[in-house]
C-alpha cells in the first residue's frame, strides 16, 4: 500500500511536528510514508470565502500530486473534508477533473481513518502520562463523521487520563475567514470554548486539526492555568512502552 | 419576483452582532434558553429509531413539491375553492398587505387577532393594518411580549427568547392596564395567567383572527396550524372570518404526508413528542367555525429561492428553528443581529435567497458562520445549510468581480503562489525566515500577541501562531538526504525524527 502524506499548509509552515508525528506513527507501525513535493495547499480558504475560480487550480494541483497513491493521509479533517466534499462540488464541471476527484477523495483519509477503519490498529504504541481533553473539531465531527476514532486511539494511551470537555461539539469560532470578518463573534466563541478547556482540568486539549487548535490555542496562551493545545498526532507519536 | 418587506437587514451582520454582543444579560439568556431547547430536541430526537429516514422523507416530499409547484399550487386552489374558501395571490410584501387590509376593511372591523406568523411577520402586516387603522393583536404569549415592548421576535418559534422572566414580567405590567404591577410575580404560570386574561376579551369580542400555516394540503384543500397554547384554537374557530397568509412553499401533496411532517416537526421545534394544538381546517362548515375563509397564497421572493439550483432547498424549510437552538454564532448574537424575520442559520441563507443574495447588508449574511455543520445536522428536512452559505459567498464574489477587492487580490494572489510548487515551496521558506524576529519577540511562548492590520482582527484576542524553525518539506529533504547518506555507510550527526518538539 503507497501511503502518502498530505501534510496541508498551516502544519508545513507552523507545525511540522505534527507531521514529522504521523510519519513516526507509521512507520512505527510498519508502514512507508511517500511526502510527495508536488503537493502544496488543498485551497479550503478560498473556497469557503466564495472564490471557486481561485479555488480550482488548487484542485488541480492536489489531484496531479496525489493520484498515484493508494491512500492519501492528512493529520487535519478540515482539509481533508475540503478534498473530500468540497472538491465534487469544485470539480463538477469539468468532467474530467470531476472523474479524477471521484477517485482520489475517497481515498484522501484523516488519520484516525487510517488507524481504524485501514489499518485496524486503536493502540499505537504510545505513552503520555497526562490529563486529555479532546476537542472534536467540526469537520472531523460533522463532514467525515470521525466519531469515536480519535478518543479511541487517544484512551489506548498509556498513561493517558482522557477527561470531558463540556459542550465538546460546539465549534470554537474560528471558521477561516470567519474569524477575520466576524472578529468579535468568532472572539466571544472562542471565549466559551476556552472557559470549557480550563474548567475540565486537563493539562493538554487535543484536537484533529492545527487551524482549530492555533485559534483556540490563541486563547488557552492568555488564560493563566488553562490546558496546552496540542494535535493528537503528537500524542500518539509519544515514545514506546520499554518491552 | 424579489421578496420585499422585512427581509432585509439594514445594517452589516459584523456590525449588528457587535452591537448585541454588547448585551451580557441577552447573551445569559441565550444560552440559557438555546441550551434548554437544544437537549430537549436531542433526548426527543434520540427516541425515534427512524429519525434518519423520516428527515429523508421529509426532504424527499418537499423536494417533489417544489419540483412541482405550479401544479400543486393550482391542485390547492381548486379545492379549497371548492371546500368554500377563497383563495387569493400575492407577489410580494406589499400585495399582501394590501390583499389582507382590503378583506379586513371590508368586514368594518377594526381590530383582529392573530395566531403567531412567520409569513404575517415577513410581510410586516401589522404595521400595514395599522396604517390602516386597524390594530393586530398578537395572541402567542411570546409574541404578545414582543408586541407589548415594540419589539421584533428575535427567534422563529420563541419569539421572545432574548428576554429573561423578570424582563417579561415588566413588560406585561407596563402593556397590560388591567394587571395589578404589586402582585404579579415572575413566575411562568403567573405570567401566563395575566396574559390569559388579557388576551381573553379579545378572542371572545373578534370578529376577524388572521393567521398563517405550518401547511397546505394540495388534495384536500386544507390548512394545518401546529401550536402550543391553544390561543390558535380560538382564532381558528371564533371569529366570523379568518384570512390564512401562507407561503407558496408550504405545500405538502396529499393528508398522508401530514404524517411524516408531524412527527419531525414538534421534535425538532419544541423538544416534544407531540404538540399540544393541531388545528386542521377544509374551506367553510356551516354551523362550525369560521363563515368567510381567505387564503393568501405568498410568493415574496420564494419563486426566485426556487430558480436557484442550490438555494432552493431552503424553501424544504417547516420554520422548526432547529438551527437556531444548535448555532454557536446563534447563541452569542440573538436573532436581531440578522436584522430579518428569519434569523439564525435559515435567515442566512433564506433572507438573501428570497431578497437576491446581494442585496444591500443581505450579502453579509453568508459570511455569519463559521460553517461547523450543527443546522444542518440538526435539519429535520436536511437542508445542507453549509453548502448554501458557501454557494452564496460564491455568488456575492462571483456578482462583484468587476469592482476592486482588497480580498480578491491577496486570495487569488495566494492561490498563483500556491498552484506552483515551486513557488510556494520558496513562499513557505520565506514565511519562515521573515517570522524569525516574530519568533525571537515571542520568546518562549511561541506565540505572537500583536500583528499589524488586518492581522490585529485576530491578535485584539487571541495569540497568533508563528511559522517553525524549519517547515515540514525542509525537515523531509534533510531527512532524506540523511537516509541515503546512511544507506552510503556515512555516519548521521543527529536523527532529525527525534528532535524535540517547539512549544506552541
Amino acid at each position: 500500500m503507497r501511503i502518502a502524506l498530505f501534510i496541508t499548509c498551516v502544519n508545513d509552515l507552523i507545525y511540522p511536528g505534527t507531521g514529522r508525528a504521523v510519519v513516526r506513527i507509521l512507520e512505527r507501525l510498519g508502514h512507508q510514508v511517500d511526502f510527495p513535493q508536488a503537493q502544496t495547499c488543498c485551497g479550503q480558504l478560498q473556497a469557503n470565502t466564495g472564490y471557486r475560480q481561485e479555488a480550482l487550480p488548487l484542485v488541480r494541483a492536489f489531484v496531479s500530486a496525489f493520484e498515484p497513491y493508494d491512500v492519501v493521509v492528512a493529520p487535519s479533517g478540515s482539509c481533508v473534508a475540503m478534498v473530500r466534499d468540497g472538491y465534487p462540488r469544485l470539480a463538477a464541471e469539468d468532467s474530467t477533473l470531476s472523474a479524477a476527484v471521484a477517485a482520489l477523495a475517497p481515498r484522501t483519509l484523516e488519520l484516525s481513518e487510517l488507524l481504524v477503519d485501514v489499518l485496524d490498529t486503536t493502540d499505537v504504541g504510545a505513552t503520555f502520562e497526562h490529563r486529555v481533553a479532546y476537542h472534536p473539531t467540526c469537520h472531523g465531527l460533522r463532514a467525515l463523521r470521525l466519531g469515536d476514532r480519535p478518543r479511541r486511539l487517544l484512551a489506548a494511551v498509556r498513561g493517558l487520563d482522557l477527561v470531558e470537555l463540556d459542550e465538546a461539539e460546539q465549534c470554537c469560532g474560528f471558521g477561516g475567514t470567519f474569524a477575520l470578518k466576524n472578529p468579535e463573534v468568532s472572539t466571544a466563541m472562542l471565549a466559551d470554548k476556552c472557559a470549557a478547556a480550563t474548567a475540565s482540568g486537563a493539562d493538554y486539549l487535543a484536537a484533529a486539526d492545527n487551524s482549530c487548535l492555533a485559534h483556540i490555542g490563541g486563547g488557552l496562551a492568555r488564560r493563566p492555568g488553562a490546558p496546552r493545545p496540542i494535535h493528537y498526532a503528537e500524542i500518539l507519536a509519544g515514545p514506546e512502552e520499554g518491552r | 419576483m424579489t421578496g420585499t418587506g422585512r427581509i432585509s437587514a439594514a445594517v452589516p451582520f459584523p456590525t449588528a452582532a457587535r452591537r448585541q454582543l454588547a448585551d451580557p444579560q441577552l447573551r445569559a439568556n441565550l444560552r440559557r434558553a438555546t441550551r434548554t431547547i437544544r437537549n430537549r430536541r436531542s433526548q426527543a430526537v434520540d427516541e425515534v429509531t427512524d429519525w434518519e429516514a423520516l428527515r429523508a422523507t421529509g426532504a424527499a416530499i418537499k423536494d417533489d413539491v417544489l419540483s412541482r409547484l405550479p401544479e400543486l399550487l393550482e391542485e390547492f386552489e381548486t379545492r379549497a375553492t371548492a371546500a368554500g374558501a377563497h383563495v387569493h395571490w400575492a407577489r410580494d410584501a406589499a400585495e399582501a398587505c394590501a390583499v389582507v387590509t382590503g378583506l379586513v376593511r371590508a368586514t368594518g372591523t377594526d381590530e383582529v387577532v392573530k395566531v403567531k406568523s412567520m409569513a404575517t411577520q415577513e410581510i410586516g402586516l401589522n404595521e400595514a393594518l395599522a396604517e390602516a387603522g386597524i390594530s393586530a393583536v398578537e395572541t402567542d404569549l411570546a409574541e404578545l411580549i414582543v408586541q407589548l415592548a415594540d419589539d421584533t421576535p428575535s427567534h422563529i418559534l420563541v419569539p421572545a427568547i432574548h428576554y429573561n422572566r423578570r424582563q417579561i414580567r415588566d413588560i406585561l405590567t407596563a402593556g397590560m392596564p388591567a394587571v395589578d404591577a404589586s402582585r404579579l410575580t415572575d413566575e411562568p404560570a403567573a405570567l401566563a395567567e395575566a396574559a390569559r386574561r388579557h388576551l381573553r376579551e379579545r378572542f371572545l369580542s373578534a370578529r376577524v383572527a388572521v393567521s398563517g400555516a405550518n401547511f397546505a394540503v394540495a388534495d384536500t384543500g386544507s390548512l394545518v396550524v401546529v401550536e402550543s397554547e391553544g390561543n390558535g384554537r380560538m382564532c381558528l374557530t371564533l371569529p366570523d372570518t379568518l384570512i390564512s397568509v401562507v407561503g407558496v412553499e408550504k405545500i405538502v401533496p396529499t393528508f398522508a404526508d401530514l404524517e411524516v411532517f408531524l412527527q419531525l416537526l414538534p421534535r425538532s421545534a419544541t423538544g416534544e413528542r407531540m404538540n399540544p394544538y393541531t388545528s386542521i381546517w377544509t374551506g367553510v362548515h356551516p354551523g362550525d367555525g369560521p363563515r368567510n375563509v381567505h387564503i393568501v397564497l405568498l410568493d415574496n421572493g420564494r419563486s426566485d429561492t426556487l430558480a436557484d439550483e442550490v438555494g432552493r432547498q431552503a424553501l424544504r424549510c417547516i420554520r422548526c428553528s432547529a438551527c437556531l437552538n444548535v448555532c454557536p454564532v446563534y447563541e452569542q448574537v440573538g436573532g436581531h443581529a440578522y436584522g430579518s424575520t428569519y434569523p439564525g442559520p435559515i435567515g442566512a441563507i433564506l433572507s438573501p435567497l428570497m431578497t437576491g443574495p446581494d442585496s444591500g447588508a443581505n450579502r453579509t449574511l453568508p459570511y455569519a458562520s463559521t460553517l461547523c455543520g450543527a443546522c444542518y445536522d440538526a435539519c429535520p428536512v436536511r437542508i445542507d445549510i453549509p453548502q448554501v452559505l458557501v454557494h452564496l459567498r460564491q455568488v456575492g464574489v462571483d456578482a462583484r468581480r468587476d469592482r476592486p477587492s482588497l480580498e480578491r487580490v491577496a486570495l487569488r494572489a495566494a492561490s498563483n503562489l500556491i498552484r506552483d510548487r515551486r513557488r510556494y515551496a520558496m513562499a513557505l521558506r520565506a514565511a519562515r525566515r521573515g517570522a524569525a524576529p516574530l519568533r525571537l519577540l515571542a520568546g518562549s511562548r511561541g506565540t505572537a500577541r500583536r500583528l499589524p492590520w488586518p492581522l490585529s482582527a485576530w491578535t485584539t484576542s487571541r495569540d497568533a501562531p508563528l511559522p517553525a524553525r524549519q517547515t515540514f518539506r525542509e525537515w523531509w529533504a534533510v531527512r532524506a538526504a540523511d537516509e541515503s547518506a546512511q544507506v552510503a555507510g556515512n555516519p548521521v550527526a543527529g536523527d532529525a525524527t527525534h528532535e524535540p518538539e517547539e512549544p506552541r
